[in-house]
């Protein structure tokens, strides 16, 4: 099978005063279908490569693919959720998720169809003309989530989008979105310094070493599907969790030191 | 374990218990570095402010404390503002002052707005833009009126030239701070979700900035007051500013404060009004 999207020899240098090597050299394809979650310390270009592939950010050298079609700059092909709350805050919860259906042309009683089956899927029927402000954050990015896939993207690209939420609020999230890629089927790159959420919800990990981030492992996570929270005590998934934190504990130490020579 | 001192100051022991009563009381007080007060305390501390200020001018004038002259009574205000209004068409001045402030300042918004946006948008607009207005903007407006008058004379253009270089400077370049501060997140989802560099100043660039530009707006307003003024005291055939020079030549000190507390009321209410209008129309802004 042919790959959905195609990274190869990404490479990125921050220009300034000392150059900053943050992506180094990374290899890798997505499946259609895929769920992949990258896993990293935080400061090893994580953010970096995602945005890379959603075309925010250029690479220094390497090429990215979606299909046979080289990537440059960004599109309503690649989807994104931000950590940060990045909802439009003038517009209705509905407005923010029809956005880019609009930027399509699309005719307003389609978008509303549209908009209500994502407010459906996420769990906000109800909330459709509340603004952004009277949300709390789990809310927020059930939203942001919802606003990428109305526009068919794709693939998704999501950055730590629950890195701000607490510890309840981020497992119901991490389920809520497991359960969407289950139904819809759609292909996934997640970016998380979290372990467990890495296994949980990838069918494949991706562990970076600290800067300048490269792939150090790549590994499937054959846990069965639909996977709820109890998965979480399952010896299989404590096993590589056991195995991940070591990786990461080594990377953060090191990146640790770097900071230290400075 | 009971320590014996600790046991003197137990609460249970009814010498000590009003002692504790108070203190607490003390700690949730008025004077808690901002703490909400009831709506009530406020307004009436905001009107005894007013009254406190026409009571100890009552009691400098009323008694002959000082001359006349120089401070009227509050009664002679009140019949100045009768005369001013009845006999010398007062109406038509303050009429001539708002429609000098309004188009002067409706002017300058009308070229500064779309500018402003552009610098904050665009790089290259700002580098060529910029620094000339930055310069521009803290010459005073009060020295250019001997050159306004000499290039386009005495007549209305020149009040209106007046107000428009006192606003349009400031609004330019606050309007461009606004629009450049913009969060790039939402510029990045929109690009995502795909807008395009031109569809992006419509769909995301102007409503993020409107409460700031509406912000910037009443305070730029609030300025043009004070200039209109300054240009009516030169050369004007009519206006309050107008009013306030010919009733200094006649000695007239109760117009010249009449005409002050009009441009007061008259800058509060544009104030009021556009804060309201603000909240209504930003709602998503301001909170739940
Ligand atoms: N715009 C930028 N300019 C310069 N350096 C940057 C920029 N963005 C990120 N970096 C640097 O690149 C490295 C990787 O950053 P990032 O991709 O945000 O890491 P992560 O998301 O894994 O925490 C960090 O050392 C960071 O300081
Ligand atoms: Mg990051």
């Amino acid at each position: 099978m042919k790959p959905k999207v195609t990274i190869q020899n990404i490479q990125k240098v921050y220009k300034g005063k000392t150059d900053v090597l943050a992506v180094d050299t990374i290899n890798f394809d997505i499946m259609e279908n895929e769920f992949i979650t990258i896993l990293g310390p935080s400061g090893c270009g994580k953010s970096t490569l995602l945005r890379m592939v959603g075309g925010l950010e250029e690479q220094t050298s390497g090429h990215i693919y979606l299909g046979d079609q080289e990537l440059v700059g960004p599109s309503s092909n690649r989807g994104m959720v931000f950590q940060a709350y990045s909802l439009f805050p003038w517009l209705t919860i509905e407005k923010n998720i029809q956005f880019g259906l609009k930027n399509k042309g699309m005719k307003e009683a389609d978008r509303k169809d549209i908009s209500d089956s994502y407010i459906e899927l996420v769990g906000l029927k109800g909330f459709e003309k509340h603004y952004p402000n009277q949300l709390s954050g789990g809310m927020k990015q059930r939203v942001a989530i919802a606003r990428a896939l109305a526009n068919d993207p794709e693939i998704l690209l999501l950055d730590e989008p629950f890195g701000a939420l607490d510890s309840q609020t981020r497992l119901i999230m991490q389920e809520l979105l497991l359960n969407i890629w289950e139904k819809k089927k759609k292909t996934i790159l997640f970016i998380t310094h979290d372990v467990e959420e890495a296994i949980f919800l990838g069918s494949r990990v991706l562990v970076m070493t600290s800067r300048p981030g490269k792939i150090k492992e790549d590994m499937p996570i054959e846990l069965p599907h639909p996977r709820t929270y109890h998965v979480k005590s399952d010896p299989t998934f404590i096993k590589i969790k056991d195995h991940l934190t070591e990786l990461i504990r080594e990377e953060s130490l090191k990146a640790i030191e770097l900071e230290v020579q400075k | 374990m009971q320590d014996p001192k600790t046991a003197v100051n137990d609460a249970s022991i009814p010498m000590y218990q009003e002692q504790n009563k108070k203190e607490t009381k003390r700690r949730i007080s008025w004077l808690q570095p901002q703490k909400a007060i009831s709506k009530k305390l406020y307004l009436s501390l905001s009107i005894s402010s007013f009254i406190l200020i026409l009571l100890v001018w009552s009691g400098i004038t009323y008694t002959h404390l000082v001359d006349p002259l120089f401070l009227p009574t509050p009664t002679d205000i009140i019949n100045s503002a009768v005369t001013l209004f009845t006999e010398l068409g007062f109406a038509t001045d303050i009429l001539a002052t708002i429609s000098r402030v309004f188009v002067g300042f409706l002017l300058a918004l009308i070229i500064g707005l779309p500018l402003g946006v552009l610098i904050g948008t665009f790089k290259v607009v700002e580098a060529f833009f910029e620094p000339v207005i930055s310069f521009v903007r803290y010459m005073p407006v009060s020295a250019f009126i001997p050159l306004f008058i000499l290039w386009i004379g005495v007549e209305e253009p020149e009040k209106l030239a007046v107000i428009f270089v006192g606003s349009f400077f400031s609004l330019v370049l606050m309007i461009a701070v606004e629009v450049g501060n913009v969060r790039k997140e939402l510029l990045e989802a929109a690009y995502t979700l795909g807008s395009t560099n031109f569809g992006i100043i419509k769909s995301v660039i102007l409503p993020a900035a409107m409460p700031g530009i509406m912000e910037i707006t009443r305070l730029v307003l609030g300025w043009a007051w004070t200039y209109i003024i300054v240009a009516e005291l030169i050369a004007a055939p009519s206006g309050i500013g107008h009013v306030i020079i010919e009733s200094q030549r006649m000695i007239r000190t109760s117009n010249i404060i009449f005409g002050i507390i009009v441009i007061g009321i008259l800058g509060l209410i544009c104030d009021v009004v556009l804060k309201i209008v603000t909240r209504k129309l930003f709602s998503w802004n301001y909170g739940r």
